[in-house]
């Protein structure tokens, strides 16, 4: 996984609350076998006015000039400014796969969806949560000014403003630690292989029911 | 000190390490496969030339692709007609195969949406932790369990270690109290609760419902309800075990028998929370008020009485919420202060992990029967939630009712819930559906989602608009 420090970037709006997971990538693209390659179609039908089908050459496609993203001014963005709720719906890891492929690194919004929001750091993602009324005043300051960039830097749970403004954040510690070494969980998860074994065996112990079950044959 | 709720129970006994950074490893004890959300996660374990941990805890099922037309389905795998759909069930198929976990395949009698497979096998047990890469995962919940959605990246880590890790939840508790009217079921009941504290108001939660309306509903009727915790924002929701889920879970194909019964049965005496258990906040609800549910607009939070009126933006306070109630009120091509009833449908869908139940099938039944289909309805899908619920439901008659009515009635998968196979509605089509979002877009691109119980998608389906379902019931008996 990628890692995240220090992320110097350049802002695009999604002014909506409850932005589902069906709006980040609707779910014709889920057909795909792969985690790569979802980019072109995040927002699909938002950004583009036809209807988009898995493995289209988006590149023709018409597209919606009023959806922020198809705007010069923020072409390049890394940085997703949101509202409420965001990500919320599906468990599909397809959404932070798409933003994660379309350029976002970072998502800043007042509260994120559970699954979303565990979904991102695991795809080298950061949400941030502001309060409601910090991220109000940042989607003012964006539609002011053209090119409006933010910093946002992990170790210090900072976001820090053009205006010099330092706004900080909470993320929990074992999250924190994983995104800013671009840790693989499994491979952590397994230096404690031999707890696993002792509960499991223990476990099994205690409630044989649950272990004498799924088999070929059965049923 | 404090008693435990179900939640801290199920989680103390799953505890297999505390990190100091506040995180911890809990143990899985079953872990659901389908289709869309785990190709990624196989493909993950070969390329770090990883083995599943533990095999006998994976049971996979095809659902979300799957056609539901009976001709389409008949060639099985190499007969569904989309060919992404089609490769991503075969690749299910071939990772089950390369790494030896159980698959109940397209066409086996078993065969079924993945949250209601689960339980009818006996494969979701009171006590165990289950996840699936599937949000509504939440539904196994209902048998006192532990279960909620996780992301691929999740699914691949189950995969290799039995294990996820996880920060603990909060604690609400939403408590039902009193006896719920006539005609108005546990989706009546989810909707209302939503309605109350929005699709936000169980994020960061572990919910467990209680109370003496949730105490009376059937198994299915507790697995409707569980399964809606993820549209209140909760990625669990759970109940205590008692009688009814002993009956339910007793003689299924995976349950224990035997003296494995008898002590699973006294284990499973304890999953309750303790009468002086604290919870971080408790939501409650009388059963009496609540009257069937019918969502107008693209978040199942935007939800009301049958008898109930558009509402009108103009009067909302709150910014945000109005721009997404203008959104909406354009988007499902309405107007402020129009009636619910006055709502006309194009299509019903009366199905999903949601509502596809037996119990679910024969409240529609029940509805239908002796009546039909109004002449402006372009469809009226049912689609059994498994293989099983359809043998039971025609050895009942019920099929013979919904056909006799105009309705289709289909091989079970997730169909139209989410349109991912060919079950899906055009744009602008208004479509009473027993399914769980409403999202833009989600019943097919344009398409306009009302989420309503069973029985009131069958008296839509009959009056050709809302309307409700009681006036029904009550002229037939």
């Amino acid at each position: 996984m990628k890692s995240f420090t220090v992320l110097e970037g350049l802002v695009a709006p999604m002014d909506r609350a409850n932005v589902d997971t069906d709006m980040i990538i609707p779910k014709q693209f889920l057909k795909s076998i792969k985690r790569s390659g979802f980019g072109p179609n995040l927002f699909d039908e938002m950004r583009y006015l036809d209807e988009g089908q898995p493995g289209e050459d988006c590149s023709n496609r018409p597209l919606n000039p009023d959806f922020p993203l198809n705007q010069p001014r923020y072409h390049g963005a890394t940085v997703l400014l949101a509202r409420e709720n965001f990500g919320c719906g599906s468990s599909r890891e397809h959404a932070p796969w798409a933003l994660e492929d379309y350029g976002f690194r970072c998502i800043i919004a007042p509260s994120f969806a559970d699954i979303f929001y565990n979904n991102c750091f695991k795809n080298g993602i950061l949400p941030v949560v502001l309060p409601a009324a910090t991220v109000e005043q940042l989607f003012t300051a964006l539609y002011a000014q053209a090119g409006y960039r933010l910093e946002i830097d992990l170790a210090a749970q900072e976001v820090r403003t053009p205006a010099g403004e330092v706004l900080g954040f909470e993320v929990d510690v074992a999250r924190k630690q994983c995104l800013l070494k671009g840790l693989d969980d499994i491979g952590v998860t397994l230096e404690s292989a031999a707890h696993i074994h002792k509960f499991e065996n223990r476990w099994r112990e205690q409630s044989p029911w649950l272990f004498n079950v799924i088999g070929k044959g059965q049923g | 000190m404090a008693g435990l709720t179900l939640y801290d129970k199920l989680w103390r006994n799953h505890l297999v390490e505390q990190r100091e950074d506040g995180s911890a490893l809990i143990y899985i004890d079953r872990h659901l496969i389908h289709e869309v959300t785990s190709p990624q996660a196989f493909e993950g374990l070969r390329l770090a030339g990883r083995k599943p941990w533990r095999l006998d805890a994976n049971l996979a099922v095809p659902d979300h692709n799957v056609p539901t037309s009976r001709e389409e389905r008949a060639g099985g795998i190499a007969g569904i007609r989309d060919q992404v759909s089609r490769l991503q069930v075969q690749t299910l198929d071939d990772n089950c195969r390369d790494f030896d976990i159980v698959e109940i395949p397209i066409n086996d009698v078993r065969q079924g949406i993945v949250h209601v497979v689960g339980p009818e096998q006996g494969a979701t047990l009171p006590g165990m932790t289950i996840v699936c890469g599937d949000s509504h995962t939440s539904t196994h919940g209902a048998l006192g369990a532990l279960a909620h959605g996780i992301g691929t990246s999740e699914v691949e880590h189950v995969l290799a270690t039995q294990c996820l890790i996880q920060q603990k939840m909060k604690n609400l508790l939403v408590r039902v109290d009193g006896a719920l009217p006539a005609g108005v079921t546990a989706k009546d009941v989810a909707l209302a609760i939503i309605g109350r504290i929005g699709t936000a108001g169980g994020t960061g939660y572990a919910i467990e419902f209680a109370g003496e309306v949730i105490r009376g509903l059937s198994m299915e009727g507790r697995m409707t309800l569980c399964n809606m915790s993820i549209e209140a924002g909760a990625r669990m929701g759970m109940i205590a075990v008692d009688q009814t889920t002993l009956d339910y879970v007793k003689g299924r194909t995976y349950s224990p028998s035997g003296a494995l019964w008898d002590a699973a049965q006294a284990a499973w005496a304890d999953l309750h929370s303790d009468a002086d258990a604290v919870f971080d906040k408790v939501v409650t609800l009388r059963g009496e008020d609540i009257v069937p549910q019918v969502t107008w607009g693209n978040s199942p939070e935007m939800v009301l009485p049958v008898d109930g009126h558009v509402p009108d933006p103009q009067g909302m306070d709150n910014a945000t919420q109005r721009s997404a109630a203008q959104r909406a009120i354009e988007y499902m091509g309405l107007t402020p202060g129009m009636a619910i009833t006055d709502i006309h449908l194009d299509r019903v869908f009366i199905g999903s992990c949601t509502n596809s139940r037996i119990e679910d099938l024969r409240a529609a039944a029940a509805v239908v029967r002796g009546r039909q289909v109004a002449s402006s309805i372009k469809q009226a899908l049912v689609v059994p939630g498994s293989g099983q619920v359809k043998a039971q439901a025609e050895a009942e008659g019920l099929h013979e009712i919904f056909l006799a009515a105009g309705m289709e009635w289909r091989e079970p998968g997730c169909s139209m819930c989410l349109a991912m196979n060919a079950d899906k509605l055009g744009a602008g089509e208004h479509c009473a559906s027993t399914s769980n979002r409403n999202f833009e877009g989600r019943q097919g691109i344009g398409g306009r989602t009302h989420l309503v119980s069973p029985a009131m998608a069958a008296a839509a389906a009959i009056a050709g608009h809302f309307v409700d379902v009681r006036t029904l019931q009550e002229s037939t008996q």
